[in-house]
């Protein structure tokens, strides 16, 4: 049991990096030098790079979601840090469960909000009004800088519980 | 008013702020 959970710690740590390392790019690099593009070379981001991203930020997304779940369900933590920390009165416990939650809605603002507003700013489904285009790319964005903003405190939680500082 | 999400500086800012609200947090319900 402890090696599989070892091997599930890896595989989150893994999809984790990949699934903020994404959510990043888009923030830190993607956004901000958009405007800087020449217009004939967008299309390149559009069609073909921000796809790309979007599908493995999604689905590492889900991954982490996945493995994270599991690992704390074999560690025993799950309860505790679903509750954070109130049954058991732990600090790392509600570290730990602070930043599950963040990343549990994280997870749902990449599938049920920024993933369904990306496919219409991309134009990767038809939709008969154009002006939902630019507000589908408002809305996207800003929940990926919601997403940005919890990631820093997500991050810390999970550090800090694994290795307690207080 | 500005959304302050609009700016990357100031998510970042926010999200450190948010760090230090959580871990007030989570030595209040430890200790």
């Amino acid at each position: 049991m402890e090696f599989a959970e070892h091997l599930i710690r890896w595989f989150h740590v893994l999809s984790g990096v990949m699934w903020i390392g994404l959510l990043w790019y888009l923030n830190f690099v993607q956004v901000p030098t958009m405007p800087k593009i020449p217009d004939e070379l967008k299309p390149a981001i559009g069609k073909h790079i921000a796809p790309a991203v979007l599908f493995w930020f999604r689905w590492s997304a889900a991954a982490t979601v996945f493995f994270g779940l599991i690992l704390a369900w074999m560690e025993g933590s799950i309860g505790a840090a679903l509750s954070i920390g109130l049954n058991d009165g732990s600090t790392t416990s509600a570290l730990l469960g602070i930043a599950m939650w963040f990343g549990l809605i994280m997870a749902f603002n990449v599938w049920f909000v920024i993933w369904p507003n990306q496919k219409i700013a991309l134009g990767l489904i038809d939709v008969s009004d154009d002006a939902l285009k630019p507000k589908s790319a408002r809305k996207a964005m800003l929940f990926s800088r919601t997403n940005t903003l919890l990631s820093i405190p997500m991050l810390y939680g999970m550090i800090a519980a694994q290795n307690p500082p207080f | 008013m500005k959304n302050p999400l609009e700016s990357l500086h100031k998510t970042v800012v926010l999200g450190v702020v948010m760090t230090v609200i959580m871990v007030v947090v989570a030595l209040a319900i430890g200790s």
